[in-house]
Protein backbone atom coordinates (compact mmCIF):
# COMPACT_ATOMS: atom_id res chain seq x y z
CA UNK A 1 0.00 0.00 0.00
CA UNK A 2 1.57 3.30 -1.04
CA UNK A 3 1.93 5.87 1.71
CA UNK A 4 -0.04 9.09 1.82
CA UNK A 5 2.94 11.04 0.59
CA UNK A 6 3.44 8.72 -2.39
CA UNK A 7 -0.18 9.09 -3.37
CA UNK A 8 0.03 12.84 -3.13
CA UNK A 9 3.08 12.88 -5.39
CA UNK A 10 1.40 10.64 -7.92
CA UNK A 11 -1.67 12.84 -8.05
CA UNK A 12 0.51 15.87 -8.63
CA UNK A 13 2.42 14.16 -11.46
CA UNK A 14 -0.72 12.89 -13.19
CA UNK A 15 -2.17 16.38 -12.92
CA UNK A 16 0.80 17.92 -14.67
CA UNK A 17 0.64 15.24 -17.37
CA UNK A 18 -3.00 16.11 -17.86
CA UNK A 19 -2.08 19.75 -18.27
CA UNK A 20 0.40 18.87 -20.99
CA UNK A 21 -1.95 16.60 -22.91
CA UNK A 22 -4.69 19.20 -22.66
CA UNK A 23 -2.39 21.88 -24.06
CA UNK A 24 -1.31 19.56 -26.88
CA UNK A 25 -4.92 18.85 -27.68
CA UNK A 26 -5.66 22.52 -27.96
CA UNK A 27 -2.63 23.19 -30.13
CA UNK A 28 -3.60 20.28 -32.38
CA UNK A 29 -7.13 21.62 -32.66
CA UNK A 30 -5.90 25.03 -33.77
CA UNK A 31 -3.47 23.50 -36.25
CA UNK A 32 -6.12 21.12 -37.49
CA UNK A 33 -8.36 24.01 -38.43
CA UNK A 34 -5.55 25.56 -40.48
CA UNK A 35 -4.62 22.25 -42.08
CA UNK A 36 -8.22 21.53 -42.91
CA UNK A 37 -8.63 24.92 -44.57
CA UNK A 38 -5.50 24.34 -46.62
CA UNK A 39 -6.75 20.91 -47.68
CA UNK A 40 -10.09 22.35 -48.70
CA UNK A 41 -8.49 25.22 -50.60
CA UNK A 42 -6.46 22.74 -52.63
CA UNK A 43 -9.44 20.64 -53.58
CA UNK A 44 -10.87 22.64 -56.51
CA UNK A 45 -7.56 22.63 -58.33
CA UNK A 46 -6.95 18.93 -57.93
CA UNK A 47 -10.52 18.08 -58.87
CA UNK A 48 -10.53 20.15 -62.03
CA UNK A 49 -7.14 18.82 -62.99
CA UNK A 50 -8.40 15.31 -62.57
CA UNK A 51 -11.55 16.02 -64.56
CA UNK A 52 -9.65 17.50 -67.49
CA UNK A 53 -7.06 14.74 -67.50
CA UNK A 54 -9.66 12.02 -67.25
CA UNK A 55 -11.36 13.50 -70.30
CA UNK A 56 -8.11 13.63 -72.23
CA UNK A 57 -7.05 10.20 -71.08
CA UNK A 58 -10.30 8.58 -72.13
CA UNK A 59 -9.55 9.72 -75.67
CA UNK A 60 -6.36 7.67 -75.51
CA UNK A 61 -8.04 4.50 -74.34
CA UNK A 62 -6.71 1.61 -76.33
CA UNK A 63 -4.73 3.84 -78.66
CA UNK A 64 -1.06 3.60 -79.41
CA UNK A 65 1.38 6.33 -78.56
CA UNK A 66 0.04 7.47 -75.23
CA UNK A 67 2.65 9.14 -73.03
CA UNK A 68 4.53 6.82 -70.70
CA UNK A 69 3.11 8.52 -67.63
CA UNK A 70 -0.33 7.39 -68.73
CA UNK A 71 0.33 4.09 -70.41
CA UNK A 72 3.07 2.84 -68.11
CA UNK A 73 6.26 1.07 -69.09
CA UNK A 74 4.42 -2.03 -70.18
CA UNK A 75 5.58 -4.06 -67.18
CA UNK A 76 5.11 -3.97 -63.46
CA UNK A 77 8.30 -5.49 -62.12
CA UNK A 78 9.54 -2.71 -59.93
CA UNK A 79 7.17 -0.98 -57.58
CA UNK A 80 7.93 2.24 -55.80
CA UNK A 81 6.00 2.86 -52.62
CA UNK A 82 5.89 6.48 -51.55
CA UNK A 83 4.86 6.44 -47.92
CA UNK A 84 3.78 9.76 -46.44
CA UNK A 85 3.58 9.87 -42.66
CA UNK A 86 4.04 12.43 -39.94
CA UNK A 87 7.25 13.83 -38.54
CA UNK A 88 6.16 13.36 -34.98
CA UNK A 89 4.47 10.75 -32.88
CA UNK A 90 1.86 11.18 -30.15
CA UNK A 91 -0.94 10.94 -32.67
CA UNK A 92 -2.56 7.65 -31.78
CA UNK A 93 -2.47 5.10 -34.57
CA UNK A 94 -1.86 7.64 -37.32
CA UNK A 95 1.68 6.73 -38.34
CA UNK A 96 1.41 3.03 -37.66
CA UNK A 97 -1.80 2.55 -39.64
CA UNK A 98 -0.28 4.11 -42.77
CA UNK A 99 2.89 2.12 -42.27
CA UNK A 100 0.86 -1.06 -41.78
CA UNK A 101 -0.91 -0.60 -45.10
CA UNK A 102 2.41 0.05 -46.82
CA UNK A 103 3.97 -2.97 -45.14
CA UNK A 104 1.17 -5.28 -46.18
CA UNK A 105 1.37 -4.05 -49.75
CA UNK A 106 5.13 -4.43 -49.79
CA UNK A 107 4.92 -7.96 -48.39
CA UNK A 108 2.31 -8.92 -50.97
CA UNK A 109 4.36 -7.50 -53.86
CA UNK A 110 7.50 -9.24 -52.68
CA UNK A 111 5.68 -12.56 -52.40
CA UNK A 112 4.58 -12.06 -55.99
CA UNK A 113 8.22 -11.79 -56.96
CA UNK A 114 8.31 -8.07 -57.68
CA UNK A 115 11.02 -5.66 -56.69
CA UNK A 116 9.90 -3.15 -54.08
CA UNK A 117 11.49 0.19 -53.39
CA UNK A 118 10.30 2.45 -50.62
CA UNK A 119 10.58 6.20 -50.49
CA UNK A 120 9.47 7.60 -47.19
CA UNK A 121 8.16 11.11 -46.77
CA UNK A 122 8.22 11.82 -43.07
CA UNK A 123 10.46 10.39 -40.42
CA UNK A 124 8.03 8.26 -38.44
CA UNK A 125 7.04 6.01 -41.31
CA UNK A 126 10.69 5.48 -42.15
CA UNK A 127 11.41 4.39 -38.57
CA UNK A 128 8.63 1.81 -38.65
CA UNK A 129 9.34 0.47 -42.14
CA UNK A 130 13.08 0.24 -41.55
CA UNK A 131 12.47 -2.61 -39.15
CA UNK A 132 11.20 -5.02 -41.77
CA UNK A 133 12.32 -3.51 -45.10
CA UNK A 134 15.72 -2.05 -44.35
CA UNK A 135 17.19 -3.07 -47.70
CA UNK A 136 14.21 -1.80 -49.69
CA UNK A 137 14.43 1.72 -48.34
CA UNK A 138 15.63 4.22 -50.90
CA UNK A 139 15.52 7.49 -49.10
CA UNK A 140 13.67 9.51 -46.51
CA UNK A 141 12.43 12.98 -47.24
CA UNK A 142 12.05 14.91 -44.04
CA UNK A 143 9.45 17.61 -43.81
CA UNK A 144 10.59 18.64 -40.36
CA UNK A 145 11.98 21.94 -41.63
CA UNK A 146 8.84 22.72 -43.58
CA UNK A 147 6.59 24.96 -41.52
CA UNK A 148 3.72 25.11 -43.93
CA UNK A 149 3.33 22.60 -46.71
CA UNK A 150 3.39 24.55 -49.96
CA UNK A 151 3.05 23.45 -53.52
CA UNK A 152 6.82 23.81 -53.89
CA UNK A 153 7.38 21.00 -51.41
CA UNK A 154 5.18 18.65 -53.38
CA UNK A 155 6.78 19.75 -56.62
CA UNK A 156 10.22 18.78 -55.39
CA UNK A 157 9.03 15.31 -54.52
CA UNK A 158 7.15 15.09 -57.82
CA UNK A 159 10.21 16.05 -59.83
CA UNK A 160 12.26 13.50 -57.99
CA UNK A 161 9.75 10.81 -58.89
CA UNK A 162 9.61 11.88 -62.51
CA UNK A 163 13.39 11.84 -62.80
CA UNK A 164 13.48 8.34 -61.34
CA UNK A 165 10.72 7.23 -63.69
CA UNK A 166 12.51 8.68 -66.70
CA UNK A 167 15.65 6.81 -65.64
CA UNK A 168 13.63 3.60 -65.54
CA UNK A 169 14.11 3.02 -61.84
CA UNK A 170 10.55 1.84 -61.32
CA UNK A 171 7.46 0.84 -63.28
CA UNK A 172 4.64 1.64 -60.90
CA UNK A 173 4.48 4.24 -58.16
CA UNK A 174 1.94 4.11 -55.38
CA UNK A 175 1.39 6.79 -52.81
CA UNK A 176 0.33 5.98 -49.24
CA UNK A 177 -1.31 8.54 -47.04
CA UNK A 178 -4.23 8.97 -44.66
CA UNK A 179 -7.32 10.49 -46.11
CA UNK A 180 -9.00 12.94 -43.80
CA UNK A 181 -12.62 11.98 -43.22
CA UNK A 182 -13.24 13.62 -39.87
CA UNK A 183 -11.48 14.34 -36.62
CA UNK A 184 -12.12 10.81 -35.42
CA UNK A 185 -11.68 8.98 -38.69
CA UNK A 186 -8.66 8.98 -40.97
CA UNK A 187 -8.48 6.30 -43.60
CA UNK A 188 -5.10 5.00 -44.76
CA UNK A 189 -5.22 5.08 -48.54
CA UNK A 190 -3.07 3.76 -51.37
CA UNK A 191 -3.22 5.71 -54.60
CA UNK A 192 -1.47 4.78 -57.80
CA UNK A 193 0.45 7.78 -59.11
CA UNK A 194 2.33 6.46 -62.10
CA UNK A 195 0.99 5.38 -64.50
CA UNK A 196 -1.87 7.75 -63.87
CA UNK A 197 -5.21 6.21 -63.08
CA UNK A 198 -8.55 7.90 -63.21
CA UNK A 199 -11.82 6.86 -61.70
CA UNK A 200 -14.04 5.44 -64.37
CA UNK A 201 -16.86 7.63 -65.53
CA UNK A 202 -15.25 10.80 -64.32
CA UNK A 203 -14.23 12.08 -67.71
CA UNK A 204 -17.32 12.55 -69.79
CA UNK A 205 -16.65 11.01 -73.15
CA UNK A 206 -18.15 14.01 -74.88
CA UNK A 207 -15.75 16.38 -73.21
CA UNK A 208 -12.77 15.24 -75.20
CA UNK A 209 -14.53 15.59 -78.52
CA UNK A 210 -16.10 19.00 -78.19
CA UNK A 211 -13.05 20.89 -77.12
CA UNK A 212 -10.62 22.73 -79.25
CA UNK A 213 -7.09 22.28 -78.06
CA UNK A 214 -4.31 24.78 -78.12
CA UNK A 215 -1.66 23.52 -78.84
CA UNK A 216 -2.84 19.95 -79.64
CA UNK A 217 -4.10 17.22 -77.34
CA UNK A 218 -0.79 15.41 -77.15
CA UNK A 219 1.08 18.52 -76.12
CA UNK A 220 -1.46 19.34 -73.44
CA UNK A 221 -1.40 15.82 -72.11
CA UNK A 222 2.40 15.69 -71.94
CA UNK A 223 2.33 19.05 -70.21
CA UNK A 224 -0.33 18.11 -67.69
CA UNK A 225 0.63 14.58 -66.70
CA UNK A 226 3.86 15.49 -64.87
CA UNK A 227 2.02 18.36 -63.22
CA UNK A 228 -0.69 16.01 -62.10
CA UNK A 229 1.87 13.93 -60.20
CA UNK A 230 2.88 16.96 -58.15
CA UNK A 231 -0.71 17.99 -57.63
CA UNK A 232 -1.69 14.56 -56.36
CA UNK A 233 1.29 14.51 -54.01
CA UNK A 234 0.38 17.98 -52.81
CA UNK A 235 -3.16 16.94 -52.12
CA UNK A 236 -2.01 13.81 -50.30
CA UNK A 237 0.40 15.80 -48.14
CA UNK A 238 -2.31 18.24 -47.14
CA UNK A 239 -4.78 15.47 -46.40
CA UNK A 240 -2.11 13.75 -44.40
CA UNK A 241 -1.36 16.89 -42.46
CA UNK A 242 -4.99 17.39 -41.56
CA UNK A 243 -5.30 13.71 -40.63
CA UNK A 244 -2.25 13.95 -38.43
CA UNK A 245 -3.64 16.79 -36.37
CA UNK A 246 -7.04 15.14 -36.24
CA UNK A 247 -5.48 11.94 -34.93
CA UNK A 248 -3.32 13.85 -32.51
CA UNK A 249 -6.28 15.79 -31.24
CA UNK A 250 -8.37 12.73 -30.49
CA UNK A 251 -5.37 10.89 -29.03
CA UNK A 252 -4.68 13.80 -26.70
CA UNK A 253 -8.35 14.08 -25.83
CA UNK A 254 -8.31 10.44 -24.75
CA UNK A 255 -5.14 10.94 -22.79
CA UNK A 256 -6.62 13.92 -20.98
CA UNK A 257 -9.72 11.93 -20.11
CA UNK A 258 -7.69 8.96 -18.88
CA UNK A 259 -5.61 11.25 -16.73
CA UNK A 260 -8.80 12.69 -15.25
CA UNK A 261 -10.07 9.21 -14.37
CA UNK A 262 -6.76 8.33 -12.82
CA UNK A 263 -6.78 11.47 -10.71
CA UNK A 264 -10.27 10.63 -9.46
CA UNK A 265 -9.21 7.11 -8.49
CA UNK A 266 -6.03 8.25 -6.79
CA UNK A 267 -7.86 10.99 -4.90
CA UNK A 268 -10.41 8.46 -3.69
CA UNK A 269 -7.78 6.11 -2.31
CA UNK A 270 -5.88 9.07 -0.88
CA UNK A 271 -8.95 10.19 1.05
CA UNK A 272 -9.72 6.65 2.21
CA UNK A 273 -6.25 6.24 3.57
CA UNK A 274 -6.32 9.61 5.26
CA UNK A 275 -9.57 8.71 7.01
CA UNK A 276 -8.26 5.28 7.98
CA UNK A 277 -5.27 6.92 9.54
CA UNK A 278 -7.41 9.37 11.50
CA UNK A 279 -9.60 6.52 12.73
CA UNK A 280 -6.52 4.59 13.74
CA UNK A 281 -5.13 7.51 15.67
CA UNK A 282 -8.46 8.04 17.44
CA UNK A 283 -8.62 4.37 18.43
CA UNK A 284 -5.12 4.61 19.79
CA UNK A 285 -5.99 7.68 21.86
CA UNK A 286 -9.24 6.20 23.17
CA UNK A 287 -7.77 2.82 24.04
CA UNK A 288 -4.85 4.63 25.69
CA UNK A 289 -7.29 6.68 27.78
CA UNK A 290 -9.28 3.59 28.71
CA UNK A 291 -6.20 1.79 29.90
CA UNK A 292 -5.55 4.48 32.51
CA UNK B 1 -23.29 41.90 -76.72
CA UNK B 2 -22.55 38.72 -74.86
CA UNK B 3 -23.74 38.32 -71.32
CA UNK B 4 -20.35 38.11 -69.77
CA UNK B 5 -18.29 35.24 -68.59
CA UNK B 6 -17.71 33.53 -65.29
CA UNK B 7 -14.05 33.38 -64.39
CA UNK B 8 -12.22 31.31 -61.81
CA UNK B 9 -8.52 31.45 -61.10
CA UNK B 10 -7.35 28.49 -59.06
CA UNK B 11 -3.88 27.74 -57.78
CA UNK B 12 -3.00 24.52 -55.94
CA UNK B 13 -3.03 26.42 -52.69
CA UNK B 14 -6.20 28.44 -53.01
CA UNK B 15 -9.05 29.75 -55.07
CA UNK B 16 -7.64 33.14 -56.08
CA UNK B 17 -10.62 34.60 -57.86
CA UNK B 18 -14.16 33.63 -58.65
CA UNK B 19 -16.16 36.37 -60.34
CA UNK B 20 -18.38 37.42 -63.18
CA UNK B 21 -16.53 39.40 -65.84
CA UNK B 22 -17.14 41.00 -69.19
CA UNK B 23 -13.97 39.68 -70.72
CA UNK B 24 -10.90 37.73 -69.71
CA UNK B 25 -7.54 37.83 -71.44
CA UNK B 26 -5.34 34.81 -70.87
CA UNK B 27 -1.68 34.22 -71.85
CA UNK B 28 -2.16 31.13 -74.01
CA UNK B 29 0.79 29.08 -75.18
CA UNK B 30 0.29 30.45 -78.69
CA UNK B 31 -0.37 34.03 -77.72
CA UNK B 32 -2.73 36.11 -75.67
CA UNK B 33 -6.41 35.52 -76.23
CA UNK B 34 -9.47 37.31 -74.99
CA UNK B 35 -12.54 35.39 -73.97
CA UNK B 36 -16.01 36.91 -73.99
CA UNK B 37 -19.25 35.20 -73.07
CA UNK B 38 -20.41 32.12 -74.98
CA UNK B 39 -16.97 31.27 -76.20
CA UNK B 40 -16.50 27.90 -77.89
CA UNK B 41 -14.92 25.31 -75.57
CA UNK B 42 -11.15 25.55 -75.71
CA UNK B 43 -8.43 24.02 -73.65
CA UNK B 44 -5.14 25.81 -73.73
CA UNK B 45 -1.81 25.58 -71.99
CA UNK B 46 -0.67 28.85 -70.42
CA UNK B 47 2.74 30.38 -70.31
CA UNK B 48 3.79 32.67 -67.48
CA UNK B 49 2.05 35.99 -67.98
CA UNK B 50 -0.75 38.26 -66.94
CA UNK B 51 -4.44 37.48 -66.91
CA UNK B 52 -6.60 40.56 -67.34
CA UNK B 53 -10.12 40.37 -65.99
CA UNK B 54 -12.42 43.20 -67.08
CA UNK B 55 -15.62 43.50 -65.09
CA UNK B 56 -18.99 44.87 -66.19
CA UNK B 57 -17.98 48.43 -65.41
CA UNK B 58 -14.89 48.16 -67.58
CA UNK B 59 -12.39 48.07 -64.75
CA UNK B 60 -9.45 45.82 -65.48
CA UNK B 61 -7.74 43.77 -62.81
CA UNK B 62 -4.54 41.96 -63.57
CA UNK B 63 -3.32 38.68 -62.15
CA UNK B 64 0.02 37.08 -62.58
CA UNK B 65 -0.03 33.37 -63.43
CA UNK B 66 2.97 31.08 -63.85
CA UNK B 67 2.17 28.19 -66.15
CA UNK B 68 -0.86 25.98 -65.99
CA UNK B 69 -3.84 25.74 -68.28
CA UNK B 70 -7.16 27.36 -68.99
CA UNK B 71 -10.35 25.41 -69.46
CA UNK B 72 -12.85 27.49 -71.39
CA UNK B 73 -16.26 25.89 -71.51
CA UNK B 74 -19.95 26.76 -71.30
CA UNK B 75 -19.49 27.16 -67.56
CA UNK B 76 -16.96 29.95 -68.01
CA UNK B 77 -13.22 30.23 -67.83
CA UNK B 78 -11.31 28.15 -65.32
CA UNK B 79 -7.66 29.07 -65.05
CA UNK B 80 -5.58 26.48 -63.27
CA UNK B 81 -2.19 27.97 -62.58
CA UNK B 82 0.67 26.62 -60.58
CA UNK B 83 1.09 30.05 -59.14
CA UNK B 84 -1.44 32.83 -59.24
CA UNK B 85 -1.77 36.15 -57.48
CA UNK B 86 -2.80 39.72 -58.08
CA UNK B 87 -0.31 41.53 -60.31
CA UNK B 88 0.14 44.26 -57.71
CA UNK B 89 1.89 41.77 -55.49
CA UNK B 90 4.24 40.81 -58.28
CA UNK B 91 6.96 43.34 -58.94
CA UNK B 92 9.71 43.76 -61.50
CA UNK B 93 12.29 42.70 -58.97
CA UNK B 94 10.77 39.26 -58.82
CA UNK B 95 10.79 38.86 -62.59
CA UNK B 96 14.40 39.96 -62.66
CA UNK B 97 15.24 37.39 -60.01
CA UNK B 98 13.65 34.72 -62.19
CA UNK B 99 15.57 35.91 -65.22
CA UNK B 100 18.85 35.51 -63.41
CA UNK B 101 17.73 32.08 -62.18
CA UNK B 102 16.85 31.22 -65.77
CA UNK B 103 20.26 32.42 -66.95
CA UNK B 104 21.92 30.22 -64.35
CA UNK B 105 19.86 27.24 -65.52
CA UNK B 106 20.87 27.96 -69.10
CA UNK B 107 24.54 28.06 -68.15
CA UNK B 108 24.18 24.83 -66.21
CA UNK B 109 22.33 23.01 -69.01
CA UNK B 110 24.46 20.36 -70.69
CA UNK B 111 22.33 18.68 -73.35
CA UNK B 112 20.85 20.61 -76.28
CA UNK B 113 17.31 19.74 -75.13
CA UNK B 114 17.95 21.17 -71.69
CA UNK B 115 19.53 24.24 -73.25
CA UNK B 116 16.52 24.81 -75.41
CA UNK B 117 14.08 24.42 -72.53
CA UNK B 118 16.09 26.81 -70.39
CA UNK B 119 16.35 29.32 -73.24
CA UNK B 120 12.59 29.22 -73.82
CA UNK B 121 11.91 29.76 -70.14
CA UNK B 122 14.38 32.62 -70.05
CA UNK B 123 12.84 34.29 -73.10
CA UNK B 124 9.37 34.02 -71.60
CA UNK B 125 10.51 35.80 -68.48
CA UNK B 126 12.34 38.47 -70.47
CA UNK B 127 9.21 39.16 -72.48
CA UNK B 128 7.26 39.33 -69.29
CA UNK B 129 9.58 42.00 -67.97
CA UNK B 130 8.83 44.11 -71.04
CA UNK B 131 5.11 43.54 -70.58
CA UNK B 132 5.24 44.41 -66.92
CA UNK B 133 6.89 47.65 -67.91
CA UNK B 134 4.36 48.68 -70.57
CA UNK B 135 1.14 47.11 -69.29
CA UNK B 136 1.21 49.18 -66.14
CA UNK B 137 0.83 52.25 -68.34
CA UNK B 138 -1.91 50.87 -70.60
CA UNK B 139 -4.04 49.16 -67.99
CA UNK B 140 -5.46 52.42 -66.69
Amino acid sequence: MPSLKDLKNRIASVKSTQKITKAMQMVAAAKLRRAQNAAEAARPYAERMEGVLAGLASAYQGREGAPALLAGTGKSDTHLLVVATGERGLAGGFNSSIARLARETAARLISEGKTVKILSVGKKGADILKRSFEKNMLDTISLREVRQIGYGTAQEIGEKLLAMYAAGEFDVATLFYAEFKSVVSQVPTAQQLIPAQFKAGEGEAGLARNYEYEPDEDAILTDLLPRNVSVQIFRALLENNASFFGAQMSAMDNATRNAGEMIDKLTLSYNRQRQAQITKELIEIISGAEAL
Amino acid sequence: MADGVKVEIVSPEALVLSAEARSVTVPGAEGYMTVLGEHAPVMTVLRPGFVTVTDGAGTATRYFVAGGFADISDDGVAILAEEARPADAFGRAEIEARISAGQAALDAASTPEEKMAAQTALDTWKNLLLEAGTAGATAH
